[in-house]
Formats: structure tokens, sequence, C-alpha cells
């Protein structure tokens, strides 16, 4: 059978609960934000086999996934610098153990 | 079956095997390189569509960026042979349970869905084409929020040095009366 948008969809529904199955799952800090990257991965697969194989006269979908690539990298940068801080703080990144934000 | 189903169907479970794996191994450190590997099957797969920047920007970001700042901080967080805390069995059932059921209603609702495409010429997704609308101010353009994620990414630059600075010993601060903030 030939490979088409109803595949790559497939592909991306089960990346996405993958990441929530992880996200769910996961104690660690580290651990969720990489949940969240494949999430975010999934999304962008999406919005690409939409833009070849429904509106292959427009970029728009590629654009989208340009801009979300671009703010998934500033929201890992950001999510890091914070558990970097967290760590030197409490010494752990475990969500059970941390359970105040101030300092 | 040609080459190019066989090779879609080798980055599909390729990507989908790497991304499961990610999220259930023990070792925080494994699971950084089963995502690199992850990442790595999505680009491919953006080769396979025929959208070659998209790919480009893909591995250049997210493997090269992205997983090189979560394997630092694993560094900087965790300890040599740590494994991971897990869930207890009910949070796991009841974790895979919703993403299951989740999955399953996310395609019954996609393969119920006719989709109808467009039969207007299509647009090569090359370099020119893309630079060309992404710099555009007329009908279509994405000079703006180009704009805006510049700034947003400026923002995030200032926001994690600020955040993940070395406070300065608290001595100083304490005859500054009112503002002496503990860290």
């Amino acid at each position: 059978m030939e490979p088409g948008l109803y595949h790559l969809l497939f592909i991306s529904a089960g990346l996405f609960f993958i990441g929530v199955f992880g996200f769910l799952t996961r104690r660690n800090l580290i651990s969720m934000l990489m949940s969240i990257e494949l999430i975010l991965n999934s999304v962008n697969l999406n919005f690409i086999a939409f833009n070849k194989y429904l509106w292959p006269n427009k970029l728009d979908g590629l654009f989208f996934s340009i801009f979300v690539i671009a703010i998934a990298a500033a929201e890992a940068a950001v999510a890091i610098a914070i558990i970097i801080n967290l760590y030197r703080s409490h010494r752990s990144i475990d969500v059970a153990k941390v359970q105040e934000m101030k300092n | 079956m040609n080459g190019s189903t066989i090779i879609f169907y080798m980055l599909a479970v390729f990507t989908l095997a790497t991304a499961f794996f990610a999220v259930v191994t023990r070792h925080i450190f494994r699971a950084a390189i089963f995502l690199l590997f992850s990442l790595i099957g999505i680009a491919g797969l953006y080769f396979w569509m025929q959208y070659e920047f998209i790919a480009a920007v893909q591995i250049v970001v997210y493997v090269g960026g992205i997983t090189v700042l979560i394997i630092f901080s694993i560094f900087l967080t965790q300890q040599a042979g740590e494994l991971l805390p897990t869930q207890n069995a009910r949070g796991r059932l009841f974790a895979a349970l919703a993403a299951f059921c989740g999955f399953a209603l996310t395609l019954l609702q996609v393969y119920q869905y006719k989709f109808t495409n467009t039969n207007e010429p299509t647009v090569e997704p090359n370099v020119v084409n893309i630079g060309n609308q992404m710099l555009g101010t007329e009908e279509g353009g994405y000079a703006l929020p180009f704009e805006v994620v510049s700034v947003l990414l400026l923002a995030a630059l200032i926001g994690c040095i600020v955040i993940a600075m070395r406070p300065k010993a608290t001595e100083k601060n304490i005859d500054l009366g009112t503002n002496n903030i503990e860290y």
C-alpha cells in the first residue's frame, strides 16, 4: 500500500501519545522535557504532512513548523535553566521531592 | 512495493520504536540517545516527503541543539548509573490506558474524516520560495511573525541567563535594607 497522508497521521498520533505516556509516567523533570519534545515533533510532522498532501499550493504548514521549532528551542532552553537552578537549591529534580517553588 | 515505500515503513518503525524506548527506559542517558535517534527518524521522514529545508532545520536545531542541551543538563544533574524512579504500577496502567484510548479515538476520527485536497499548482518548498515568503510583507508574508519570534528568542536568551546565573553572596545585600533577597 502506497504511503500517504493517513500513514503520516498514524505516525504523528503514535508519537504524540507516546509522548503523553512518557509525560504521565516520568517523575524526573528532564525526562518530562524529553516527552514534551516528542509531542512537539509529532505536531510538526502533522503540519508538514498536511502541507504536502492537502495544500501543496501554499507553504503555510512549513512556516508553522519552523515557528514551532523556534519556540520549542526557546522553551527547552528556559526549562533547562530552571531545572539547573532547581537542582542547585534542592539537590534533586524529582517532581515529588520538589514541592515548593519559592526560594 | 517499491523502494520508496520500503524506506517509508523502515523510517516509521524506527521513529516509533526509538520514541517508545525513550519513554520507557530507566537509564536517563539512554533515553536521551533514543530521543536523538527518534528525532533523526523524523528528519528522515521530512527528507522522504522532499521537504529538505525543514529536515535540515530539524537536524540542526533538534539533533544538534536541543539533544546536546539535554545531555549536558543530564551530566549536570544526575549521578552516574542512577536509575530513574518509576511510577507505581497503578499510575503506569492508567497512563497507558489514557494514552491508548486517546490514540484510538484520534485514529478513529482521522480515518472517518474525508480530506479534500486542492487542485491548484504546487509551490515547491525550496529555499528561494521559503525565503521570499518568510520575509515578505505582502499578502501571505510572514515578516511580522518572524520579528515576533526574534524578540521571543531574545527574551528567552536573557531569561535563561538571569535564571541560571549564580546569585551573588548575600552578605552584600544585608545593609541595603528592604530589598535584601535571600537566595
